[in-house]
């Protein structure tokens, strides 16, 4: 798991390779430093170096310190450079990722899941490794050079070590583990108590309008409740860290005294090596708890490596490896030849049931049929963004696979029922259906879909800034928007998935219009709601529970389609009685 | 609240804009702040704070009896066996021994303190943050993204988790080892500390400058960091128009280009926040080795003893350890508080004012047309107004609505509604149409007071709404909105949030209202189905079947539907019809609707334009008009 992140590394190998290596240098010089203050207590002090030996080992003691601390600042700028430009190329490389995912991937994640993968999962990513090139290296070279040098001074007393450290880590590691599931499971709870205030927030009119504070209310303090308990749990564990250390370093140092000052009695010790034995098991110590510290670090980021590489392994269902890139497509002639659906590939829950039916380039269609009946998942098959179970989609003259998924979805524009507007101005919304297009064709794809005026009458014009997702303009604007955008595309095809629900008849009908005679070479498929929208296509669709149940013209429907003729009454009904 | 007005000061764009991490700059006012949501664990603070105390000056004294154990017994000793001297050297490792012991003890019981106390805090201050967003008005979450106001919970709290369980007992801590061992090396050699506080002085300049260096570029990174994740959430968010306009290469590029910039800005402050420890550690290595040359020489010289200079050579490491602590968990710290200030900050904005005093009660109608309060469900409610001495004045909700002259806009020099006048006697349809951004929603935002009306007045059976509590003035309004959320959790629950203590015959009689049942019965398990916030497992018409179901549980007086079956088809809107009338019988009603069948049969039908009513009447009457209401019905029909 960890070298599939590794490999994001990348053009940051040599620092992350340089950071350990300056961390062993300032690590080694640190070591040598309370091996010199012995020299000078034993030696310069009781010995007879004296005054001259005292300074000649100071002087060098400071310039190892100040060596080491060239070592100690290179290697927090090399980790520094590492670690970010790690988490740089993780970021691109999930982002890159989800970038070829299929609608499917992302209905299977879910965009929420997604965003805290790009933004949270990568910040703790980030963070332990930075942690680990640095701590995760300094701490074992500080544990076995600091074992090293006080087993040299005195063999005997280092048995103290040998004591000291399978006490403090067995118990650290018997708290690390014991503390990971709970941690995990304050995670949970915490995880439980934002989709509460994420749901709050959504639906706030709904919780206002029904005067539900109070029993929001509840709800989130019965959830807070649980995150305290949680975090108390996890935490009154790991807090026992603290004290153990503490206890274990206090006893070594009362031994080291104990057992050194008796051997320093004996005359078989030096003062000075006794003092500098306390710094090494304080320096071992030290590491041990170090490394128990990035162990819980490790062990908490793990859910987020695992989340990210999830999201890196999902291979999008749809490819188009084996598609021919010089195919374009003919005409916008689409064909459906016995196609079943299921969202989860499941022969037993088809969607869309042995779908057939033909379109001619240039005709347009209407689809109509109940909610739920499946029209977008039939439409959503043209352009690829679903695979058919099976059965053909011929598009253009061509298999839908046979095309790169670029050149088909430049061909065929869909404007999505759900659909989205970015922040930046109008102009650079409309853009994305064509980077180069020039003003006058974004005007002219404006004034199409009748959203030329409302664009016009905003202060600036097209280049009004929309906040994210389109706050500043209605429902219907937005959806004229979305067809603008389409429609800058020059596409063969055009769908529109009841993309004019929020826009008034009138206006309905003047895009239609546009439709109708400016556009009468592409291939309009239109979903809607009202008969009125589809009524004067060359063809409708009828679909009924992801069945076709009629196809055919607006007469002919009315006459033979009992669907139909039960829509158009439902609908037509009112003013018809009074003309 | 004085503190409060300064806090919400600072000036916010019409749509939020992006979040401006910052450093937080009203420091010790937040630590106040934090520190008054402790106020009840005073006593266990007082409690950590003496355990802070005896743990600091335990390890403090211990190191102190190096010297004593050196000079008064190890170099007397050397070769020269005393055992009176052997027994003082035994006393006093037992002595050194309980002090420690002590000390362990006291780190465990302040530790373990300080984690109730942070988890409980963190705990007040999630609840104080949820009770405060509840209060503010509808237009505070219309002009913030839903980003901003979720990393209050996410992002904000946590850090300060973080460093509430963290650094605030190693602050104290790390304070307390500084001034006593300051104190300690005073007495064992003035000459030395000299040398100390020289260094001293050193370290601080040199936190402060690569400190504030790195502060300065951690800001940088947060606002690029709060530029990339607005990116990566709008993309995620948009992800399948992406994908439909083969932008992906496009989008990556952008990415990448906010990517980069976050990681020179990151890798700049991370450089700084890096070297600042190694720096510290080897300064005071070079501490250390300075005070041991120089106390070296003194011994020699005999101006000190050995003992003195190996306890203080150890006083130079506890020393500077804590200095290093605090360094390098200042910036974590100022994150935290800076995130504290914007929960603060939201906590401290103005909640929806309610100076409403006429309160919903349920009445039993007696035969004489007058009134009884009740304490019952009755179906029938009335308004109350207490009198100044203490009777009760009872008008029978009816649901009688007027507007009188009403002119509002969401900002002050832009009008969405202009002089609009209108009256709904009790039990009416009232329709309104137009074109879209004609301000037909504005109009519901208002009769339920999510937004107030500057000019003009609008009134329910004689009595302004402002006057009306506004919990109580909603409670007689059920309404299904335009664009349906549900509630992450089962159907049954979803239904019921319309009135909390229906049955479940009442949720099914509900359901099959809004003629849901059916589908639901189809769900996978039926009613109990657990639906996800955004809905996604049922279709946007499905949304909003249930959200019809969910208003016709609630029984209201006053019934608002805002384009409520716009994505439901229209076959399926004549089945619904039946129970869309039973729904809106006896009750005031207000449907808003593109769609004019939906509103045919309403006894006044409303053509809005820009704002104003520029016709009304009912079907006939309009037709008859031949205006605007007969070209949009005809503009419907000349195509068929």
């Amino acid at each position: 798991m960890i070298r599939k992140l590794l490999a994001f590394l990348g053009e940051y190998k040599r620092q992350t390779i340089l950071t350990p290596i300056m961390v062993t240098g300032e690590v080694a010089l640190e070591l040598m430093i309370p091996f010199l203050m012995a020299r000078i207590v034993d030696y310069g002090i009781l010995g007879d170096g004296g005054m001259g030996y005292t300074i000649r080992v100071g002087l060098l003691m400071i310039l190892m310190a100040v060596l080491a601390l060239v070592f100690g600042g290179l290697s927090g700028k090399y980790a520094a450079e590492a670690g970010m430009g790690f988490a740089k190329n993780i970021r691109s490389g999930l982002f890159k990722q989800i970038q070829t995912y299929s609608f499917a991937n992302v209905d299977k994640f879910s965009t929420a899941t997604l965003v805290t993968r790009l933004t949270t999962d990568i910040t703790n990513t980030q963070n332990s490794f930075m942690m680990v090139v640095r701590m995760a290296v300094r701490a074992p070279i500080m544990l076995i050079g600091a074992t090293i040098m006080a087993v040299s001074i005195n063999p005997q007393l280092s048995l103290i070590f040998l004591a000291a450290i399978p006490v403090l880590s067995i118990s650290l590691y018997l708290i690390g583990k014991s503390a990971h599931p709970r941690f995990l499971d304050m995670l949970e709870k915490y995880d439980g108590l934002n989709e509460k205030v994420q749901d709050f927030i959504v639906n706030i009119r709904v919780v206002k309008a029904f005067v539900r504070e109070q029993h929001e209310e509840k709800k989130f303090i019965a959830d807070a409740e649980k995150v305290r308990d949680a975090q108390l749990r996890a935490e009154k564990l790991v807090i026992l860290n603290m004290p153990i250390m503490q206890f274990t370093i206090y006893t070594s140092i009362i031994a080291i005294i104990w057992f050194g000052g008796n051997m320093v009695i004996a005359g078989t010790f030096n003062i000075g090596e006794l003092s500098s034995f306390i710094m090494y098991i304080l320096q071992v110590l030290i590491s041990l708890m170090l490394i128990s510290m990035v162990f819980i670090m490790l062990i908490i980021s793990r859910a987020s490596f695992s989340r990210i590489i999830e999201a890196l392994e999902e291979e999008p269902v749809l490819n188009d490896k084996d598609s021919d890139v010089n195919l374009t497509l003919q005409d916008g002639s689409i064909t459906f030849k016995n196609v079943n659906f299921s969202y989860n590939d499941d022969p037993n829950n088809l969607v869309l049931k042995n779908i057939n039916f033909t379109v001619e380039s240039g005709q347009t269609i209407g689809i109509i049929g109940g909610t739920g009946s499946s029209k977008t998942t039939l439409v959503q098959l043209i352009p690829r963004l679903y695979d058919a179970l099976n059965g053909e989609v011929i598009v253009g003259g061509h298999h839908v696979r046979d095309y790169k998924l670029k050149t088909l979805r430049d061909q065929v524009a869909m404007v999505l029922q759900k659909n989205v507007l970015f922040t930046g101005t109008i102009k650079e919304n409309l853009k994305w259906g064509n980077e180069q297009a020039t003003d006058e064709e974004v005007i002219e794809a404006a004034q199409a879909a009748q959203a030329h005026d409302f664009i016009m009458a905003f202060p600036n014009g097209y280049e009004t800034e929309l906040g994210q997702g389109g706050v500043n303009v209605s429902g219907g604007q937005k959806q004229r928007l979305t067809i603008a955008r389409a429609l800058l595309k020059k596409p063969k095809v055009v769908i529109l998935d009841d993309s004019t629900s929020a826009v008034d008849t009138a206006t309905d009908a003047a895009i239609r219009q546009v439709f109708a005679e400016k556009l009468n070479d592409v291939t309009t498929l239109i979903i809607a709601q009202r008969i009125t929208s589809v009524a004067d296509a060359d063809k409708i669709i009828v679909i009924d529970d992801g069945e076709v149940n009629g196809f055919g013209s607006h007469e002919e429907l009315i006459k033979t389609n009992e669907i139909y003729r039960e829509i158009y009454e439902s609908q037509s009904k009112g003013v018809n009685d009074n003309e | 609240m004085s503190k409060a007005a300064n806090a919400t000061k600072p000036a916010r764009g019409p749509i939020g804009g992006p979040r401006a991490p910052r450093k937080p700059s009203n420091l010790w006012a937040t630590v106040l702040r934090i520190a008054q949501y402790m106020r009840d664990d005073k006593w266990i603070l007082f409690v950590v704070f003496v355990s802070i105390i005896v743990s600091s000056l335990a390890n403090v004294i211990g190191i102190s009896f190096l010297q004593v154990i050196i000079d008064d017994y190890l170099e007397p000793l050397i070769n020269q066996p005393n055992s009176e001297l052997m027994g003082g050297f035994v006393s006093v490792i037992f002595l050194i021994g309980w002090i420690y012991l002590i000390g362990a003890i006291s780190t465990y019981v302040f530790n373990r303190l300080m984690v109730g106390v942070s988890t409980r805090t963190l705990y007040k201050i999630r609840i104080d943050l949820f009770q405060k967003m509840e209060a503010l008005p509808i237009k505070y979450y219309d002009t913030h993204t839903h980003g901003d106001l979720m990393s209050l919970y996410t992002n904000d709290i946590d850090t300060m988790r973080q460093v509430l369980s963290n650094s605030v007992t190693s602050f104290i801590t790390s304070f307390i080892t500084v001034i006593s061992v300051f104190i300690m090396m005073l007495v064992f050699s003035w000459q030395l500390t000299i040398l100390v506080l020289v260094m001293l002085v050193v370290m601080l300049l040199v936190v402060k400058k690569v400190g504030g260096k790195s502060a300065n570029y951690f800001i940088k990174q947060q606002q690029e960091l709060g530029q990339v994740n607005g990116y990566i959430e709008e993309m995620i968010e948009g992800q399948k128009v992406v994908k439909v306009f083969s932008r992906q290469k496009r989008v990556l590029q952008d990415f990448e280009e906010l990517n980069e910039q976050l990681r020179v800005s990151a890798t700049w402050a991370n450089t700084f926040a890096n070297i600042l420890m190694p720096i510290m550690i080897n300064l005071s290595y070079v501490l250390y080795a300075i005070t041991a040359m120089v106390g070296g020489v003194l011994t020699i010289m005999g101006a000190l003893s050995l003992g003195t200079v190996i306890a203080f050579l150890q006083y130079t490491r506890t020393f500077s350890m804590p200095i290093t602590q605090i360094s390098q968990q200042l910036n974590a710290v100022l994150t935290a508080l800076a995130g504290a200030e914007r929960v603060f900050k939201v906590i401290d904005e103005k909640p929806e004012l309610d100076e409403g005093y006429i309160t919903m009660v349920p009445v039993v109608m007696n035969g004489d047309g007058t009134v009884n309060e009740s304490n019952e469900r009755t179906g029938h409610f009335a308004w109350k107004e207490v009198q100044d001495n203490g009777s009760a004045v009872l008008t029978i909700v009816r649901g009688n609505v007027v507007f009188e002259d009403v002119t509002f806009g969401y900002e002050k020099d832009k009008t969405v509604l202009n002089n609009v006048s209108l009256y709904a006697k009790p039990g009416q349809k009232i329709a309104f149409v137009g074109s879209t951004g004609a301000g037909k929603t504005t109009i519901t935002n208002l009769i339920n007071r999510f937004y107030d009306v500057p000019s003009g007045n609008i009134s329910i059976d004689g009595i302004e709404i402002n006057k009306i509590k506004k919990s109580d003035l909603r409670q007689a309004l059920s309404m299904v909105l335009q664009d349906t959320h549900l509630f992450t959790g089962t159907v049954k629950e979803n239904i019921r949030y319309g009135r909390l203590n229906a049955t479940d015959e009442e949720v099914v009689a509900a359901a099959k209202l809004a003629n849901a049942d059916t589908f639901i019965r189809h769900l996978d398990h039926g009613y109990d189905t657990v639906l996800k916030s955004d809905g996604g497992n049922l279709s946007q018409g499905q949304r909003q079947l249930l959200a019809i179901a969910r208003a016709a549980i609630a029984e209201t007086p006053i019934l608002i539907l805002d384009e409520a079956t716009s994505s439901i088809d229209t076959r399926t809107e004549a089945l619904i019809q039946k129970g869309m009338d039973r729904l809106m019988e006896g009750k005031t009603s207000f449907i808003i609707a593109h769609r004019l069948s939906t509103v045919r049969s309403a006894n006044a039908i409303m053509v809005l334009e820009h704002g104003e009513i520029i016709e009304r009447g009912d079907h006939d009457q309009l037709i008859e008009q031949r205006g605007k209401y007969y070209q949009l019905s005809a503009g419907m029909f000349e195509l068929s």
